[in-house]
Order: C-alpha cells, then sequence, then structure tokens
C-alpha cells in the first residue's frame, strides 16, 4: 500500500515538474554548450565519445541539479551520467535491496546519515580521496567517516536554524525563555512555530535539547560520537520537564505537523519558526521580510542542531567502480561544487566554493551551525529516532504524566534496541 | 482430461480456425506463436548473458510447453489455461514460495546477500590507504597483455606490475609528477583505461619485495595511493585475521564472521535459521507484550468493521429500495461516492480533518473544541472504526441492494397474507435470505479488513504508541502494521521477520475464512 502511496506521489511530482518544465532553466542552457563541447574535445581524442555510462539514483529535489552537472561531466570525461529518479522513501531502501542482484546505480545522492545502514548492508564502497579531503569542511568529511574509511564525498551541508518574520518582531532575545515571552506578547497566534506531528519530531527539537547539555551520544576526543547514550541523567530530565512547560505555554502540539507550521508562517501567524534551507524559496517566493539566526539557548549552554550532509555514494557492486571514481573525482572540484551551489542553493562542503559564497541567508544557518554536529549515522540510529520522537510527543501530548519517567523509560528502550 | 473434453468426431470433421490454413485464424496464431516465441528466446537470450539460470530454464520449459499446447491438436483445455497458470506461477506461487523461503532466513539489514559477496566486501573494505604515505599520480603502461604501473618517486620514475615489484626505470621520460613514455611500454589513454577498468582496478604493484610495505593501488586511473590489507583471508579454515592476531571464524549459524571476544565483521550474509523468526513473536518479551493487545484489537477492529458497514449498508439498502422512496437514483448514485475513492487517499484526508487544532471537524463542525481524535487511545479506535464506515458502507449498500432486488416480492406478500409485521418480514424472511448471497462477502471483507494496512497507516500511523513500550507499536495497531512496524521501522530491516509474521497473519486468516465458509454452506441448506 505504501508502494502505490509513493507511485502516486512519484506521479504527482512528475506532472508538477513537466508543468514547471519551462523553468528548467540551467538545464537548457547548458545543454546546446555542453553538446558543442563534447564535438571540439572528440576532435582531438576521438575515444572520448561514448565513454561509457553512469547510473546515478537521486531523489526528486536533486535529480535536476545532478542531471545538469552530468552534462559538464561528460564535456570533460565524455562519460554519460544516466541520473534516475527515485522517491526520497526509496532511494536507500531501494539500494539495499537491489545492489546485491546487480540491478542496483553506480552512484546514489543521499544522506550523510545514511553511512551506518550502507555499510552494515557492504553495498557502499569506500572512496579514497588522497589529500583532497583537506579541502572539505571537516564536519562534512566526519559525517561521511565511518570506522575510518571515508565512503562518500560531500557536496553539501544544511541544518535549522530560527527564522524571524521581521515584520512581527525587530530583536531576538538571547535566551530561550525570553523568546517564547515575545512571542506571546507580540500578539500572535503561535508564539514559535516548532513543528511535531503525531511522531513527534526531535530533529527540530535537538537546538534546545542541545542547550541543556543532553546530546544523543557523547562525543569522544576527536568529536566523533562514541555509540554511547548522552541525552539519559539529570540533563536529560530537565530537558524533559522543559517540554512539558513549552506544551503547556502553547508552544509544542502534536497537531502542528510540518506542513501546519510552514502554513502558519506564510499567513504570518508567528513571529519565529525553527526550520532548515529546504522552505526558504517559499518565504522568498511569498515576500516574507525575515531574518535566519541562531536558536536562543535554553538550557544554558550553546544550542547545537544537527547538521545534515549530502553527498555521492559509490556503490561497491559496481561495474563501472573506475569511471565512478572518475565522477567522485570531480565531484571534488570547486567548479562541480560550485555548481552544486549555484543549482541546489545550499551551503557547499568544499572549504573553497563554501568560502566564495555571498549569500544573507546562507550566512544565517551557518552562523546558527557553527556549533552544530553531523547527525548520527549509527545503524541503530533509526530505532533512537522513533523512540525518541515517540517519547517527546508523549510529554508535549500529555500522555505521559510525569515527563522525567517518560525519558527514563525511552533511554531503556533505546539501550534494549541497540 | 485433455482427451475427454475433444469434441466426439465425426466424418468430415471441420478443421478450427487456427488449423486451417486457408482461413484467417491460422495467422493470427501464427503471428502471435511467433511473438511469444520471439519474446522467449529474447528473455532466454538475455538470462544467459546475466547468469540468471533459473530464469532460464523457467522461460525455456515455459516456451516449450507454450509451443506443444498451441500447436498440438491434443491439448485444448490447455489452450485455454496455460496463460493464466503462467500468471498463476509468476505472480502467486513464486511469490509465495519466495516469502516462505525468506521466512526461516535472517535475510534483512546486515545479512542481504549471500556468503561470497560478503567475504569479497570485507576485503573491498579493508584494503585501505596506509594512513600518512602519500599518493602518486599513475601511469598505466602496457606491455603484451600485462597492466603496469609508473609512478615518479623521488625524482625518478619507477614501473611495476602484478608479479614484480617497483623498479626504477631510468630511460623512461618524466613531465612534472608524472611518467609520459617508459620504452617497451604502450602508454594507455584514457579511454582505454576506461575500457579495462576491471583490470586496473584490481591492478596490485607491491612496493617492495617485503608485502608489509604495502602495494600501490588506484580508484580512478590518474592517482595512485599506497594500501595495505587490515585483513587476510584463510580461505581453507574460513576465518579472517587481523594484523593484531585476531581471528574472526566464519558462524554459518549467524551468518557471521565472528572472533571469539563477540566482536564480528560486517557484512554478514544470509543463512537459513529455521523457525526463530515464527517463534520470536511469542517468546520475544519485547513482542509477545504488546502482540496479545494488538491481536485482541485487529479481531475488534475487523469484526466490528464488517458489522457496522453491514449495518449501515443493510439499512440504507431496505429503505431505498422502498418504491415509496423519490429520486433513488440519485440517492444511490451519491451513496457509492466514498466507493469511488482510493482508500489510502480517504484516510489522508481523514486525518487532516481530524487534526486536534487545525481539523475541520473541532474547528467548524463542534465550533472550535480541542478534541484529541487521533490521539487519545478510544477516541482514535473510535475515530478508525468511524472512518472505516465512512469507507465500507456503500461496498455494502451495493450488494445489499442487488441481493435485495434479486428477493422474490411474492415471499413478502405471503408473509403479509400470514399476518407477519415489517419487523418480522424482515428478520424471518428477508435477512436468511439476503445472508445466503451476502455472508461469503462478509468473510471476505473480514479478512480484507483483517489485513487493511493502509487505512491504519495512512490515518493513525498505529498512534497513539502505548507509552513506554519497547517495541514502537500503539493503540491502533493491527497485526499487519505492527509487523510492518517491527519489522521495518524499528531502525533495522528485517526481512525475514516479516514474512515469517506474515505467514502467521495468513494462517489466521485462512482458518477464520474457512470457518466462516463452513457456516455458511449451513445456511445454504436452510433454501
Amino acid at each position: 500500500m505504501r508502494k502505490h502511496f509513493l507511485a502516486m506521489a512519484a506521479a504527482g511530482l512528475a506532472l508538477t515538474m513537466t508543468a514547471c518544465g519551462g523553468g528548467a532553466g540551467p538545464a537548457d542552457t547548458t545543454a546546446p554548450s555542453a553538446s558543442t563541447d563534447t564535438t571540439a574535445t572528440a576532435e582531438t581524442s576521438a575515444p572520448m565519445e561514448d565513454a561509457g555510462t553512469l547510473t546515478l539514483w537521486a531523489d526528486e529535489n536533486r535529480v535536476d541539479s545532478f542531471k545538469a552537472l552530468g552534462e559538464k561531466f561528460k564535456t570533460s570525461t565524455g562519460v554519460t551520467l544516466d541520473v534516475v529518479e527515485k522517491p526520497t522513501a526509496d532511494v536507500k531502501t531501494d539500494f539495499i535491496a537491489q545492489a546485491p542482484t546487480g540491478e542496483g546505480p553506480d552512484l546514489i545522492v543521499g544522506a550523510h546519515d545514511w553511512v551506518g545502514d550502507l555499510v552494515k548492508n557492504g553495498v557502499i564502497a569506500p572512496v579514497e580521496l588522497g589529500d583532497k579531503v583537506s579541502g572539505f569542511s571537516e564536519t562534512s568529511i566526519q559525517g561521511f567517516t565511518m570506522d575510518g574509511s571515508l565512503y562518500g564525498v560531500p557536496y553539501a551541508i544544511e541544518n535549522i536554524a530560527l527564522v524571524r518574520n521581521n515584520k512581527l518582531a525587530a530583536e531576538t532575545p538571547a535566551t530561550f525563555d525570553e523568546l517564547v515571552a515575545q512571542g506571546k506578547s507580540s500578539g500572535a497566534e503561535f508564539p514559535i512555530l516548532i513543528q511535531q506531528g503525531a511522531e513527534g519530531d526531535a530533529y527540530h527539537l535537538y537546538p534546545l535539547q542541545s542547550s541543556f547539555g543532553a546530546p544523543v551520544f557523547t562525543t569522544g576526543d576527536n568529536g566523533e560520537y562514541t555509540g554511547e547514550l548522552g541525552m539519559g541523567g539529570e540533563n536529560g530530565a530537565k530537558f524533559a520537564a522543559y517540554l512539558k512547560k513549552l506544551a503547556d505555554d502553547k508552544v509544542l502540539s502534536a497537531a502542528i505537523g510540518g506542513d501546519q507550521a510552514k502554513q502558519a508562517f506564510l499567513d504570518g501567524k508567528s513571529p519565529y519558526m525553527i526550520t532548515g534551507p529546504w522552505n526558504i524559496a517559499d518565504f522568498e517566493k511569498a515576500g516574507i521580510d525575515f531574518s535566519v539566526l541562531p536558536v536562543p539557548s535554553a538550557g544554558g549552554q550553546p544550542s547545537q542542531p544537527f547538521l545534515g550532509i549530502q553527498g555521492v555514494y559509490l556503490s561497491s557492486k559496481s561495474e563501472n567502480a573506475l569511471l565512478a571514481n572518475q565522477f567522485l573525482d570531480y565531484m571534488t572540484t570547486p567548479e562541480a561544487q560550485t555548481t552544486m551551489y549555484e543549482l541546489a542553493g545550499r551551503t557547499p562542503a568544499l572549504t573553497e566554493s563554501a568560502d566564495a559564497v555571498d549569500d544573507k541567508v546562507l550566512a544565517g544557518f551557518g552562523e546558527a551551525g557553527k556549533d552544530g554536529q553531523p547527525m548520527p549515522s549509527i545503524p541503530e540510529m533509526g530505532a533512537v529516532w522513533t523512540f525518541w520522537g515517540a517519547a517527546q510527543i508523549s510529554i508535549i501530548d500529555g500522555t505521559a504524566k510525569d515527563p522525567a519517567a517518560a525519558w527514563k523509560t525511552m533511554i531503556t528502550n533505546i539501550e534494549g534496541a541497540f | 482430461m485433455t482427451i475427454t473434453e475433444e469434441p466426439p468426431r465425426t466424418k468430415p470433421q471441420q478443421l478450427s480456425h487456427a488449423r486451417d490454413i486457408s482461413r484467417p485464424g491460422f495467422y493470427v496464431k501464427l503471428v502471435l506463436m511467433a511473438l511469444v516465441n520471439a519474446f522467449g528466446i529474447y528473455g532466454i537470450l538475455a538470462s544467459w548473458a546475466s547468469k540468471d539460470f533459473y530464469i532460464l530454464a523457467f522461460l525455456a520449459v515455459t516456451l516449450a510447453i507454450a509451443d506443444y499446447v498451441y500447436f498440438s491438436k491434443r491439448a485444448i483445455p490447455a489452450k485455454y489455461l496455460m496463460p493464466g497458470l503462467v500468471f498463476l506461477a509468476v505472480y502467486q506461487i513464486y511469490v509465495m514460495g519466495n516469502t516462505a523461503y525468506v521466512a526461516f532466513t535472517n535475510y534483512g539489514d546486515g545479512h542481504n546477500d549471500a556468503k561470497q559477496p560478503a567475504i569479497t566486501q570485507i576485503l573491498k573494505t579493508s584494503d585501505r590507504r596506509v594512513e600518512g604515505t602519500n599518493t602518486f599520480p599513475v601511469s598505466i603502461l602496457e606491455k603484451g597483455d600485462v597492466l603496469s604501473f609508473a609512478i615518479v618517486q623521488d625524482g625518478t620514475a619507477r614501473v611495476g606490475d602484478q608479479e614484480n615489484p617497483l623498479k626504477n626505470a631510468p630511460d623512461a621520460v618524466i613531465d612534472g609528477e608524472r611518467v609520459t613514455e617508459v620504452p617497451g611500454y604502450d602508454l594507455l589513454k584514457l579511454a582505454d583505461i576506461q575500457s579495462r577498468q576491471k583490470d586496473v582496478l584490481a591492478l596490485r604493484v607491491s612496493l617492495s619485495d617485503n608485502p608489509d610495505d604495502g602495494w600501490l593501488r588506484t580508484d580512478n586511473g590518474t592517482l595512485s595511493y599506497v594500501a595495505k590489507s587490515a585483513l587476510v583471508y584463510n580461505e581453507a579454515a574460513d576465518t579472517f585475521t587481523s594484523p593484531e592476531g585476531k581471528v574472526y571464524t566464519a558462524d554459518a549459524k549467524q551468518g557471521l564472521f565472528v572472533a571469539a571476544d563477540g566482536t564480528s565483521l560486517t557484512p554478514g550474509w544470509r543463512v537459513l535459521v529455521g523457525v526463530d523468526n515464527f517463534t520470536r513473536m511469542f517468546t520475544d518479551s519485547r513482542l509477545s507484550g504488546p502482540f496479545f493487545k494488538i491481536l485482541v484489537w485487529t479481531f475488534v477492529f475487523a469484526i466490528a468493521s464488517v458489522l457496522t458497514t453491514f449495518a449501515l449498508g443493510l439499512g440504507l439498502a431496505t429503505i431505498f429500495n422502498d418504491a415509496r422512496v423519490k429520486g433513488r437514483v440519485v440517492y444511490r448514485a451519491l451513496f457509492i461516492l466514498p466507493y469511488a475513492f482510493p482508500g489510502f487517499l480517504a484516510a489522508l484526508v481523514w486525518k487532516g480533518m481530524l487534526n486536534q487544532q487545525f481539523g475541520i471537524i473541532n474547528q467548524s463542525l463542534l465550533g472550535g473544541a480541542s478534541i484529541n481524535w487521533l490521539g487519545d487511545g478510544t477516541l482514535a479506535k473510535l475515530s478508525i472504526l468511524g472512518v472505516n464506515l465512512w469507507l465500507g458502507f456503500p461496498y455494502m449498500f451495493l450488494v445489499c441492494t442487488g441481493a435485495l432486488q434479486s428477493i422474490p416480492g411474492e415471499l413478502n406478500e405471503a408473509a403479509i397474507m400470514d399476518g407477519a409485521g415489517p419487523f418480522k418480514r424482515f428478520r424471518s424472511v428477508t435477512l436468511p435470505l439476503l445472508l445466503v448471497s451476502v455472508a461469503p462477502l462478509l468473510i471476505a471483507s473480514f479478512a480484507f479488513n483483517f489485513n487493511n494496512f493502509s487505512l491504519i497507516y495512512m490515518l493513525t500511523g498505529g498512534g497513539p504508541n502505548f507509552p513506554g513500550s519497547p517495541v514502537l507499536v500503539g493503540e491502533t495497531d493491527i497485526l499487519i502494521s505492527m509487523v510492518y512496524s517491527v519489522a521495518f521501522e524499528s531502525g533495522v530491516k528485517q526481512y525475514g521477520l516479516a514474512s515469517a509474521m506474515s505467514i502467521i497473519i495468513f494462517v489466521v486468516v485462512g482458518f477464520i475464512s474457512w470457518l466462516g465458509f463452513r457456516q455458511t454452506r449451513k445456511l445454504e441448506e436452510v433454501m
């Protein structure tokens, strides 16, 4: 049944894409120049033409960017990049299921927190970037590293931040309590929007949680996660109590999912929303005058949102591993990273390209995420997310009468799942 | 059976269309069979090329049978049955067989391939760059059929191949960091490297005669690095050994390479685990606790759904079967509308309408009430039954309308003559007759609702979760959505467990349906 739904969703997306097909500027304009370039290089070295084909899976949000990038790649190597669109929720699962049969792609585009699952299933191969690693931001490499091996080439970093509607609030206080007070006195319907939904959303609450000194895992000296839960204990209980307080203050509610929060912000019903760069385009389209700011601390320590890093993985079953590595090599060039920034609008993972970006919004997100940690990528993280969200929502909607006890049960359950 | 059903042969036996060369039917058959054979042979060749020998055997046998059946005079019934049987084999028997097989394996995250690929993968990931070593721009050379690497080390060119470690090549031409020419060798161009990528990737050139120094390898044909394998595989003993001397032994029970201290290598491989998956539901205390709660709710949900939809459908059908109701056609058409909606879409729409803060039901219909329809256990159950009533009653309305119209009017007239009131007539005449034709559909409806995954998944996702439960299942989870939650959403995907659980559900539904059909046969005897 879920498949059906996704198929429908994909069909719907395909329709919308054809509808906005006229607007696909970058792809349209690069195509002709790319083909002339190919013929130019083809004359000098004839065998460059049709040097092979690589298959790459990307989800609907990234497929156009990679098609455009593929054109550029073809001009420099003669290798065709066949970009296949997959629904977001299917890229990873389908890849794990199909790679062993030999039907999978050579490369996939995905978030860094898939590393654990993909390595556990033995479907991705380590990538050796040599000295080029030093050109990347440290956290982006850290995100794609597991057991000392690098498993993908990062190209974009994103995190959530506090987005302020400048019309409804001009100044932002330094602590979250003051922020709530300010939001309430502003007269808007919601003091602050933090999306939750029926299953909870620990990701959007993490800036608050981390400010209580209750990180999901403790970190070692080199900043890597140790795999030991850090959110138990006294600090965790404090955060649980704070959740209850926010729910009583009507800041948090299970009824406000992602769509509801976004709509309420677009309608000017709240001065603040904690969200990521994916909603920015719509805010701009709606003509909202907004600023992107760090999330004020709720528990006294700096708030550290999770960093999500996008990258390209290499299938360990690829029959074209050498060509695929050439593409990964190309992904490490400033040209490719800057192209991806221009096409997708996220902070590049390559420091050289990131420094060249001059954008107020991205700078705001960068500032908000400067203390951030990559989202943990261990395979058990799936279980953590669900228990985590479920416990938080049970505190928020009041099913759990005692927040501290509910938090403790959650820790026990997560440890049980490991 | 084939022979008995053949028509008795009369003397001037008329040839069938498909055998008579003078009639178009023969050519139609010829073209169709030519197409079938063409596709079949294409499929055989394709599966030969990709070494899928089971598919090849299946295609070859099916094609042979098809040719025999459609060109033979004897197999007339088979001509009708064959296409259906082929689809049955592919879409039912194969799928069921595969599910049953998977149920006995540990197929899932960490065990998603056979043993050989797992070994290859372990070797591949353990062959890593030695930390702190340099990378070298590499030129790939060819002599005869043997590939070599050429690099520049400390200003001198060095060449080596799989058998021979790197050696100085004084007469080579160097341009910057790269060797551009070595007498006696051909330099491979990018396109040649691309076309021989497997050999290039597999090439390991030892740095020296001492294997501890490691070897050169390249991933992209332009840059090489010094690598060493962190693990050594011993094929005879089926073990991996790490440089520290830790031995990982293959454990065929778990499908993992395990060391004495309990650590293991990733990935593992698929092995048969017997009935473990079947017993886990009852022996794993994390599952068995919620399991019985959910089992009860599954039955309540399925039975209540059938009863409520049937009651409403029958009630409406009886009312609108009465000739005195005006505009019956319009009403009937309107009632069927919910049936025309895709179920999962309707569930999503209902989810929005039942939202506590923004839903139209609280906001508009109840004047701004704040009823937590989907967040409270009992209310969520009622909401699910309510939505399923809305979704399901049109079907019952349809079948009841049909069944009512087929009940002869004289029976009711006779009952009136005997002095029976309308209620008595309905109970003693209409309902028994109705049940004869509708009861099997009620059983089908029960079986459908027992596995009504899309409604639960889309409307509540099984929630609200049991607070603090060790597996993420909730008040409104039914068995099939519990399977989904346990086997897929709890972080690690466990296809083996999911298959075993769905087989258990199949057995339960099958048994109940069998009981039900036995009961309906008794109803028919009343006739």
